[in-house]
């Protein structure tokens, strides 16, 4: 169904009480987390380019602290926005309040900043499974599962006790984000633990197979946690910011269905040249590639849905980095499958390039979906009339778009100068350079990616004072918060 | 036949199902036949289990993150075979719980960095990358050299290992301290540890308890060591 239908929902209806309680705490903690996990990269980052900052052994070195980045960017930053958006944007499309009561609702929060700060402080401390993205010991895996049961049980209740006859396109996203990062976990946390009470576990699987397994899962918390459950985020704000419906329905049929079942094939291509069998490399490069169609039909969807509200982009900064962010979305989904030809690949694998590639995609699609999104909802959860100041956002918008600039063009030529400078050779027909002429030789792009980086993070501390103003302003709520919750939402909303 | 969107649409339930069984498929077609096809490793002679101070080392690896800066995983490229040496066979990492092929270079490749260098080599280097490469960005891992390895509960870890697969037989693990303080002692008799773990590099813990950089590396100084590939033949690496 599309937005216009749910835009057309009969006033007559009696008032739905939401639970915005949960949602803005999830905000509040993904502000927080972006401003953590911004400073922690950038400090990384300088360590690359300088690295007498690597001044306290162990905890400050440089492979102790950077899982703190990625995971504070992607589950602290990325995951609770999900976990807040994907809570606004249920109840309203559902018509209902969260399943549950408040209670779990706060279990959900609360354990999920628990995991957060646990696994951030076991890095530090020592404690890594060694797979990206998912370095948490077991025993914080497994108090991540029951969270997210509980996570899993409030969404699904809520669309069960839904009053609205459809389950609204974003939901679908969400869930299958949901659904599928709860698959991937379960599958490659299986280990077996020293003791019980000890962190120290083995994996179950070794060698070629873990590598693939851990892939598998890697690839797919790119595609269901970054990629699925953002676009959940697109479906419902940018609808909601432009106030127009979405571009068409059937695409977006089209685009849940191909994008969720072509991505789980991708995750091969981490891994091309390797001692994984061949035939497991072809099947994952092919599939790469096929995915680059259901990307763009998701992008073409998200963009077209602005056909007629294009002015919108001149006065409001929110929605500016919402379709800038499905740009980069475009961009990023046709970068990939470029990267997983394995002619390519031979090139671009272990190189910079794929630090790139990366952050084309977390900071241009995922940071600027989730910017746009708490750029709308904070004034429609706090019943504010409208943000502190636009022109403070739209210099938030300029600064962190050239810092994206920045960093990925740096991390593109520093990344075909390694790749080219590894398989170099010279007159004789000997290897070129040395491992560290390259190291050498990017030392200026690590410069100008820390650059980058104190670009982004300086327009994230502009969002963080223009929000903060943003609640500090005079509220729009003519009677006690609770009773006016609803007539609010729809007055900023049009709902 | 075909199921009218609008019934998935409206119940979460059927939406639910379908989502997860079209996100299963993939996962299943790529990852279950790993297990059962048999060319998947290679059969190759002389991957062993590790010594009980090299597992002690690798976990060292682990919870430092080298494996962030280095890969483990000579791919079958020219140049690659050139500067590193033979691309990295699946056999050569089958008991590695978990793998460290790693995904990034910001140092070189470790696959085969075993008997490359020195053992007094590796430790000025991870005292002070600097001294010996000056232009390295990799921190400083002193405090490896001040920090004594805990090794009371190995054999729990060889248990371990053995419980997700390694062939550690049961007298390796009631050898496990034993081999360990060996592996780490000049003048002890090695005998017995090198009958069970071949080509194990001594690492001379002289005078002074034995330090979490002498178990590190025993470790580096073991990888990529064990196949012979003078006497391995194509036919043994054909998959």
């Amino acid at each position: 169904m599309s937005a216009a239908e749910i835009t057309a929902l009969p006033a007559a209806r009696s008032a739905v009480v939401y639970n915005d309680a949960v949602v803005k705490k999830f905000v509040i903690a993904s502000v927080f987390w972006a401003v953590v996990a911004f400073l922690v990269g950038v400090f990384i980052a300088a360590e690359l380019a300088w690295p007498q900052l690597n001044f306290w052994p162990p905890y400050l070195n440089f492979g102790r602290i950077r899982p703190v980045h990625t995971s504070a960017a992607i589950f602290a930053f990325g995951g609770s926005a999900l976990l807040g958006t994907s809570f606004h944007v249920v109840q309203r499309t559902c018509r209902a309040r969260l399943f549950g009561g408040e209670a779990l609702a706060d279990f959900v929060f609360w354990g999920y900043q628990l995991f957060i700060v646990m696994a951030a402080l076991s890095y530090v401390l020592g404690f890594s499974k060694s797979r990206e993205y998912s370095e948490p010991e077991w025993h914080l895996i497994l108090w991540l599962v029951i969270v997210w049961v509980a996570y899993l049980t409030i969404f699904v209740g809520t669309l069960v006790k839904r009053e609205e006859p459809h389950i609204y396109v974003a939901n679908w996203f969400y869930l299958s984000f949901i659904l599928t990062i709860a698959m991937l976990v379960i599958v490659n946390n299986l280990a077996i633990p020293v003791s019980v009470f000890g962190a120290k576990s083995y994996s179950l699987f070794s060698g070629a197979q873990d590598a693939l397994v851990q892939w598998w899962y890697g690839h797919n918390a790119v595609g269901f946690f970054l990629t699925a459950g953002f676009l959940g985020m697109m479906y419902y704000f940018i609808p909601k910011a432009a106030n127009r419906p979405i571009y068409s329905y059937r695409l977006s049929i089209v685009h849940f269905w191909s994008l969720i079942f072509i991505y789980i094939w991708a995750g091969p291509h981490h891994l091309h040249w390797t001692a994984l069998p061949d035939w497991t490399q072809t099947v994952g490069m092919a599939f790469s590639v096929m995915l680059w169609m259901p990307s763009w039909g998701g992008m073409i969807n998200g963009l077209m849905t602005l056909s007629g509200a294009w002015d919108k982009l001149r006065t409001d900064p929110g929605l500016r980095f919402s379709v800038t962010a499905v740009g980069f979305y475009g961009m990023s989904t046709f970068e990939g499958p470029v990267m997983s030809v394995r002619t390519v690949n031979a090139l671009s694998h272990y190189t910079d390039w794929g630090i790139g590639h990366v952050h084309s995609g977390s900071l241009g699609w995922v940071a600027f979906i989730t910017f746009g999104a708490i750029y709308y909802l904070v004034p429609a959860l706090w019943q504010r009339k409208g943000l502190y100041s636009t022109r403070l956002a739209a210099w938030h918008y300029w600064i962190a778009t050239l810092g994206i600039v920045l960093y990925i063009t740096s991390m593109w030529v520093a990344g075909i100068m390694e790749g080219l400078m590894w398989r170099a050779y010279d007159a004789q027909g000997f290897l070129q350079y040395s491992f560290i002429d390259s190291i050498n030789a990017v030392h200026p792009l690590y410069v100008v990616r820390w650059l980058g980086g104190m670009f982004f993070l300086t327009g994230m501390l502009m969002m963080v004072y223009n929000l903060f103003m943003t609640v500090r302003s005079p509220s729009t709520a003519t009677r006690p918060a609770e009773a006016i919750e609803i007539p609010a939402i729809v007055g900023v909303a049009g709902e | 036949m075909f199921i009218r969107h609008e019934t998935l649409e409206k119940n979460a339930f059927y939406l639910l199902v379908a989502a997860l069984v079209t996100v299963a498929i993939g996962g299943l077609v790529e990852i279950v036949p790993q297990f059962f096809i048999e060319n998947t490793i290679e059969k190759v002679k002389g991957v062993r289990p590790y010594s009980p101070l090299e597992l002690a080392g690798r976990n060292i690896y682990i919870r430092e993150g080298c494996y962030l800066c280095h890969s483990q995983q000579i791919r079958a490229l020219r140049d690659e075979v050139e500067r590193y040496g033979h691309y990295s066979l699946a056999a050569e990492s089958m008991y590695d719980h978990p793998f460290q092929w790693g995904s990034k270079r910001i140092g070189p490749d470790l696959a085969r960095v075993g008997g490359k260098y020195s053992n007094d080599w590796h430790y000025a280097h991870l005292r002070n990358p600097q001294s010996v490469v000056p232009e390295s960005l990799m921190p400083r891992y002193a405090f490896l050299e001040e920090t004594p390895l805990s090794y009371e509960r190995i054999a729990e870890d060889l248990r371990t290992n053995r419980a997700v697969g390694v062939p550690y037989t049961d007298e390796d693990i009631a050898n496990a301290r034993a081999d360990l303080e060996a592996q780490a002692d000049a003048n002890a008799n090695h005998d017995a540890l090198l009958k069970r773990y071949p080509k194990a590099v001594i690492v001379p813990a002289i005078g002074h308890t034995i330090t979490e950089m002498d178990a590190l590396i025993a470790y580096l100084q073991v990888l990529g060591t064990m196949v012979n590939f003078a006497d391995t033949s194509e036919e043994q690496l054909q998959r």
